[in-house]
């Protein structure tokens, strides 16, 4: 079979990945640049690490990215448990009362307009604390039951998309042996999916650490994130430490992915 | 297995508690969350904590009321400026979409066809920025669009231009934007349907005198009609209501539904006019997550 690509289809890959990567390297370059004019190249001083080192002397960055990583890992924690539940219950269970319901909630939530999620949780919280007066006042706990709702719906996704492609002989086969459907999810179900499961872990950990619409409507004074404190310090116009951070963002996830991968590769051919 | 006899005996099963858990807290922090902005978009706005009036009052002793205030509708439909947001949402929401599919088709149909090796790393390529803060990258365009930013620093070091031009807070920046960041969106669907494509399809048509283009346009295109459709709905339905980069790129008059609706809770703490418009952009977008939804259950049934 011919494999090799036309020109044109060539050309439109080199376009679109250039189009999608100039903006990153645009940050990764400057934030090695002296001037504090951002897009102006300082030849003589730079390239420098004073943003670097500027960053991390800064206390409201600093605190901001601590409260964001606690709801990032609380919530990749609770939504990988709910997303696993509902990804193994829709892939297994063919029929239950309510299946068409479960479907659409957790499919809604993914192409559900920020702010309609963010304002309706809001709404709740309100309620609530009016009604039986918990979750006293905004912060941490309601910013990561927001974040889990709709993490939950991706893992579900990941989880039942992998389910699909899975063997049920395997369950079978242990169940006929005599394992409990408990035992045989931990011992066979579980190891077998787990790679859907770690992405699901990072992908949600991911979209809470970058929420920032969800989060302003659900966070309290004093909790803010990393996302809401960059976002108001780029209303004001362009720093260069956002570059910084932009960077080191990008190199994590850039690493994460790399060895996530890797990972993966190794599981599978040992399968 | 006693215990098991007495879940059973409830009409609890275990199946019945792999499904309850998340089916009671979608419930209760998905769908009854709306029900409580529905009703709150049909209250009076007041100078309290929290900022409306209940719906339900005692009028006398024994008599309870429901008032029904209907105000905050009329409001968002006779002032222009609403309808004209909503309008505007949609044609921008629309508009990126074609682009996105434009530039993302191609992509994703080249990432299908190669293989191997270059086939992942092309895929992690795409999935990189899909990772990556959406605020750092709409972010990264304002270094590159200002008035003194890296494009017209090189334009006018080339000489093609004398005088800066003004793209940041411009419909078109805004547009860049939301091309820019939802492309990953239809890409990944899109590569998913293209990738189950049979090849061999197209080889016969050409065998059998198809030009290249028209056995795309006869074979490819209509078979990857449900990959087309969910990638597409992945980037309209959100960027109808999206708030992030009209706010950033857009400037003053880049008029959005999801900034009005920003604007109108955190600016004035009209909490129910902004239900109200909540709800209205709820009612436009559930016909397309319906169809997406559909779109997305006959991907899965094709691919088992």
């Amino acid at each position: 079979m011919n494999k090799r690509l036309s020109f044109f289809i060539l050309t439109c890959l080199s376009l679109g990945l250039a189009f999608l990567y100039i903006p990153i390297l645009s940050m990764v370059i400057f934030s090695f640049n002296a001037s504090k004019l951002v897009t102006v190249w300082d030849a003589p001083n730079s390239p420098t690490l004073k943003w670097y080192y500027s960053l991390l002397g800064n206390e409201e960055i600093l605190d901001a990215a601590w409260i964001s990583l606690k709801v990032a890992v609380i919530n990749a924690s609770g939504s990988v448990v709910l997303g696993t539940l509902a990804g193994f219950g829709l892939a297994r269970f063919r029929q239950f009362r309510g299946r068409f319901t479960f479907n659409a909630m957790t499919t809604a939530p993914l192409v559900m307009p920020e702010v309609i999620t963010g304002l309706s949780l809001l709404m709740l919280f309100v309620a609530m604390e009016q009604l039986i007066g918990w979750p006293a006042g905004r912060g941490i706990t309601t910013m990561t039951i927001a974040h889990m709702t709709f993490s939950m719906a991706y893992v579900t996704v990941i989880v039942n998309s992998r389910m699909a492609t899975f063997d049920i002989d395997l369950e079978e086969a242990a169940m006929d042996l005599g394992a409990r459907p408990l035992k045989t999810f931990f011992v066979i179900t579980l190891p077998i999916i787990f790679p859907a499961v770690l992405s699901g872990w990072l992908l949600a950990f991911t979209l809470s650490w970058d929420d920032l619409v969800i989060s302003s409507f659900t966070s309290g004074p004093g909790s803010s994130t990393l996302p809401m404190v960059v976002f108001s310090k780029v209303r004001l116009g362009v720093s260069p430490e956002i570059n910084v951070l932009a960077t080191i963002t990008i190199s994590t996830v850039a690493l994460v992915i790399v060895l996530v991968n890797w990972f993966m590769a190794r599981h599978c051919s040992r399968e | 297995m006693k215990q098991h006899a007495l879940l059973a005996r409830f009409g609890i099963s275990g199946r019945g508690l792999v499904v309850a858990l998340p089916y009671v807290w979608l419930l209760l922090f998905f769908v009854i969350p709306f029900v409580i902005v529905l009703k709150i978009s049909f209250s009076d706005i007041d100078l309290a904590i929290p900022p409306y009036k209940p719906l339900l009052e005692w009028v006398g002793k024994h008599t309870l009321a429901v008032k029904l205030n209907f105000d905050n509708y009329a409001f968002l439909f006779t002032d222009l400026l609403y309808l004209h947001a909503f309008t505007n949402s949609i044609k921008v929401a629309f508009i990126s979409t074609i682009f996105c599919l434009l530039i993302g088709y191609p992509m994703a149909y080249g990432i299908a066809r190669s293989s191997g090796t270059t086939r992942n790393i092309l895929l992690l390529l795409i999935i990189l920025p899909f990772w990556t803060s959406l605020l750092l990258r709409v972010y990264a365009w304002i270094g590159l669009m200002k008035a003194n930013g890296v494009i017209n620093n090189i334009l006018m070091s080339l000489g093609i231009i004398h005088e800066p031009l003004t793209m940041l807070y411009t419909p078109f920046a805004m547009y860049v934007g939301i091309v820019y960041s939802y492309l990953p969106f239809l890409i990944l669907p899109l590569y998913a349907n293209l990738e189950k494509m049979d090849w061999e399809l197209l080889e016969a048509a050409q065998d059998l005198g198809c030009r290249p283009w028209q056995a795309f346009y006869k074979i490819t295109l209509p078979l990857s009609r449900n990959g087309i459709l969910a990638g597409s709905m992945l980037v309209f339905i959100p960027a109808v209501g999206e708030f992030v980069i009209p706010a950033l790129l857009g400037g003053p008059n880049a008029l959005m539904i999801g900034r009005v609706l920003w604007d109108e809770f955190f600016s004035n703490r009209a909490w129910p006019v902004a239900s109200a418009v909540a709800i209205l952009l709820l009612i436009l977008l559930v016909p397309f997550m319906m169809w997406y939804q559909s779109v997305q259950s006959r991907e899965s049934a094709g691919a088992r």
